[in-house]
């Protein structure tokens, strides 16, 4: 099992943190990934997954504990200090500017660097070859799975130190889930450090190399993907044994 | 400047007729708004109806009192039918629009020269609250609302509570009435019917989903604040005479003051919002005139007691961005952000 | 009840087609039938069912890609929209052209895909509202309490029994806006079965929600068949259909384009092209190239 290296990316430390005054969704949250790792976060409803990855994105409130970026404090910081110092949020919807074309979502990503958009763009491209296709088709007429790719992309474009993905399967048929994990797990192949939130624990294990299990805001498992798919303890709170 | 006569007639004003007549419309939007999502945007309009269906019942038709109060009370009933028919099956903010103009529909017809006969346009009705067959009110009868007035002439209570019979019963009856309808409300909103009308605000699809006539229910609050306004257009009809001029849309949004002053989604915070908005304007309206007076404001007196109007606004902008929920609401079950 | 372990294998109900499998095929004892059903929206075709029929006291799940009507059939059988053409019935009553609400109290109670929790009422409100029996919701009668007092208790215990059984109930005095979004779609489902209905049609009941307390919904689900009613539900969870599905539908572009026994249906190409995917059974470790299979496992 991977050890935490000296500096991994991102580290959150004892995190609390809520949206209503008083009332605390994460719990003491301890989470690290290493660079180059692709980490899943699962978990039952309400266990603070979404809230975890929004409050290293600083769209929620951190009332104790810490974040740090590569070794730099982070805690506290607004969302469009993150994105300057690399870190990349794919929300679950609502995710592209569907008015615009797709070139233009990309280009939207790069804004703060547009120097280097045909370097990035190649890099893009060469995880999702049929974007270089379609530059200037519509985002708003794509369906729920392209413009998850799209987001994803737009993201991908500034180079992040670490990508966050909220739920990218979410409402998508199986099919376009599968397509979605499989995207998610060339995108960690090429490089980035991906840390994903995912309602469907099955393939998240499935993909990741190792995994958090939050219960009630605090991290109550973790291990490598596998371990965890194969822990009866998960499977039997988590996973179900529908699989089987 | 007499600071004494200026707080003494500001707190007069906590059982002031005008503040029941206030409360009991405020309590009707609480209903349409607070509990239901309605936004009705022409209470003065149901209030107008309420006084002047009163006042012509009497003069126009002979009823006596009582039975002329009815009269205004259907005309605000009519009215609900006519502007819930075709707005209640829209979005929301229809109504707000139909009912600014409807009210103010209201108005111009009872301003108006046309139906003069019934209405008075632009002097409006007086004298129908008798007592009758005296020299100042020889056309009403013996059926007017003062006649029957039980309580002996004379001056009553204490400073600054000192006021003559006919105020006295004005108040007794009208906390009666007032009484009798927060009552009733609270039984309403406290019961199934309640819940259904709390989830339409909301939703109506989820209710509608659930096997409830969201229309009827819709119309059955609108009509039922809008009898609430009529009553307290009926309370400003007791006390002196009806003037279109008094049904404006400034009322409708002194009204709205009142309400989120007190908290929208309750069934005290209509009275609280209506002693407290009544009390602090007439504090205002008296005390900035006698500042100009004496010559502390670089104002003239007139335009000094313009001033208090100006405070109102910046007091319901500050309101509705600081605290929605008003004195007694519950932040958690009142947002404006549907 | 436990969540965790699974029900034994549901006993699922067969023969309940007449005649060769087809899309539209009869159906011994429909419960609901639609004939040449079709919405447009524009230029688009969104809804065009030639015809269908729903298998009463069955459990039928209803799958397809995204855009493919399925949610917009839902909203046309149930009256929250209406098509430029067709006919359908509930139990042998025209549906056509009734309001929303007269068709939930025939007893056809639908979920929705975006929750409808009513956030700004507790759980147990919503619950309440559920109840179709309480006459207290009635103008004349909502202002005299001892005529709809002891319904209300009745109700709520009711209320309560359904909470417990989805892990709810603790947060029954909570506005439901405080809850997780798959606790809502629990209290969505919870609330639906307070009005007793005969056909329930759940819009992607599981969405959002965690596997293991999917289980007990699914046993919540079975029981619904127990007790005689008939369940309509679309989902994108092939597990879960598998598990409780006596029979399975497809949509594709509006149409339906495949019927009949969930193993079968699923072994359809034309289904696994557009909906299934390949990987389907198939662990994405390997198809990834993350892990190597050992030969003869079929890990999932």
């Amino acid at each position: 099992m991977a050890t935490k290296n000296e500096i991994p990316v991102v580290e959150t430390k004892d995190l609390f943190a809520g949206y209503l005054p008083g009332v605390n969704i994460l719990n003491g949250t301890n989470l690290y990934a290493n660079k180059g790792e692709l980490i899943g976060i699962i978990g039952p409803n309400g266990a603070g997954k979404s809230t975890l990855l929004k409050a290293i994105f600083g769209l929620v409130k951190v009332r104790e504990g810490s974040i740090t970026l590569n070794g730099d404090d982070i805690t506290g910081l607004k969302a469009n200090q993150l994105v300057a110092r690399g870190v990349g949020f794919v929300p679950q919807s609502n995710n592209v500017f569907p008015s615009l074309t797709i070139e233009e979502n990309l280009q939207m990503g790069l804004y703060q660097n547009p120097g280097a958009y045909s370097d990035r763009l190649e890099f893009v491209t060469s995880i999702f070859a049929e974007l270089g296709k379609r530059l200037k088709q519509r985002a708003g007429s794509l369906s729920g799975g392209e413009r998850q790719m799209v987001a994803m992309s737009r993201a991908l474009m500034m180079d992040p130190a670490v990508l966050l993905l909220d739920e990218p399967s979410a409402g998508l048929s199986p099919v376009r889930q599968d397509e979605a994990f499989i995207r998610v797990s060339e995108i960690n192949k090429a490089g980035v450090t991906t840390i994903m939130v995912e309602q469907n624990a099955r393939r998240c294990l499935q993909i990741c190399d190792r995994g958090y299990v939050l219960d009630q805001g605090k991290d109550a498992y973790t291990g490598t993907g596998r371990d965890l798919l194969n822990d009866p303890k998960v499977i039997g709170l988590y996973l179900g044994t529908l699989g089987a | 400047m007499d600071f004494f006569g200026i707080f003494t007639s500001s707190i007069s004003f906590i059982i002031a007729p005008t503040t029941i007549a206030y409360a009991l419309a405020t309590l009707g939007l609480a209903l349409h708004f607070g509990f239901g999502g309605l936004l009705n945007m022409g209470m003065a309009g149901f209030m107008a109806l309420g006084a002047y269906g009163y006042a012509i019942g009497i003069l126009t038709f002979g009823l006596p009192w009582y039975l002329a109060a009815f009269v205004g009370i259907a005309a605000s009933i009519v009215f609900a039918l006519i502007l819930g028919i075709p707005t209640l099956r829209l979005r929301g903010d229809y109504l707000a629009i139909v009912t600014i103009a409807a009210a103010e529909i209201v108005r111009l017809m009872l301003l108006s020269s046309a139906f003069g006969g019934l209405t008075g346009s632009a002097d409006g009705l007086s004298g129908f609250n008798g007592p009758g067959g005296t020299v100042t009110n020889p056309t009403v009868g013996a059926g007017g609302f003062n006649d029957s007035n039980p309580i002996p002439p004379g001056d009553y209570g204490f400073m600054p509570f000192l006021d003559n019979e006919r105020t006295w019963y004005l108040r007794i009856v009208g906390f009666i009435i007032l009484g009798l309808a927060i009552f009733i409300v609270w039984r309403l909103v406290n019961s199934p019917w309640g819940r259904v009308i709390k989830g339409i605000r909301e939703d109506e699809d989820a209710v509608r989903s659930l096997g409830k006539n969201v229309f009827a229910y819709k119309m059955q609050a609108l009509i039922i604040g809008g009898v609430l306004g009529a009553l307290g257009g009926l309370m400003l009809a007791f006390s002196t005479n009806v003037n279109s001029s008094v049904y404006v849309t400034s009322l409708t949004f002194f009204l709205w003051t009142a309400l989120l002053l007190g908290g929208a989604a309750t069934v005290f915070g209509p009275l609280a919002g209506s002693i407290i908005f009544w009390v602090l304007q007439a504090f205002l309206g008296l005390l900035f005139p006698a500042l100009a007076d004496a010559g502390l404001m670089p104002f003239t007196t007139i335009q000094a007691a313009q001033i208090k109007y100006i405070i109102v606004g910046f007091a319901l902008v500050l309101l509705v961005v600081f605290r929605p929920q008003g004195l007694f609401g519950n932040k958690k079950e009142l947002t404006f952000v549907k | 009840m436990s969540s965790n372990v699974p029900s034994s294998s549901p006993v699922k109900s067969t023969d309940l087609h007449v005649g060769a499998i087809k899309p539209g095929v009869a159906k011994k004892d429909p419960v609901l039938v639609a004939d040449g059903v079709r919405r447009q929206f524009g230029g688009l075709v969104a809804v065009d069912v030639e015809h269908v029929e729903i298998p009463r006291n069955a459990i039928t799940a209803l799958i397809g890609p995204n855009g493919a009507g399925k949610t917009t059939f839902f909203n046309l059988l149930t009256g929250f929209d209406q098509p430029n053409e067709g006919s359908w019935s509930f139990n042998g009553k025209s549906l056509a052209k009734v309001s929303a609400f007269k068709v939930a109290r025939m007893g056809l109670i639908r979920t929705f895909q975006l929750t409808k929790a009513l956030g700004l009422l507790t759980v147990m409100d919503n619950m309440k509202l559920g109840s179709t029996e309480q006459k207290g919701e009635n103008l004349s009668a909502s202002l005299f309490p001892f005529l709809w007092k002891k319904k209300e208790i009745e109700i709520e215990a009711k209320a309560l029994e359904i909470l417990t059984r989805l892990k709810l109930d603790a947060k029954r005095d909570d506005f439901a806006a405080s809850l997780s979004g798959g606790q809502r779609k629990l209290l969505e489902m919870a609330r639906a079965l307070m009005t007793n209905p005969e056909l329930v049609m759940l819009d992607e009941p599981m969405a959002g929600v965690n596997p293991a307390l999917t289980q007990s919904l699914l046993d919540h689900i079975l029981n619904l068949k127990k007790e005689g009613m008939t369940v309509l539900f679309v989902e994108h969870d092939m597990q879960m259909v598998r598990h409780i599905a006596d029979w399975v539908i497809v949509m594709a572009e509006g149409k339906v384009v495949a019927e009949g026994a969930p193993d079968e249906v699923m072994k359809n190409p034309a289904v696994i092209d557009a909906y299934l995917g390949s990987h389907q059974d198939i662990d994405l470790g390997a198809v990834t190239g993350r892990i190597t299979l050992p030969k003869n496992s079929k890990e999932k």
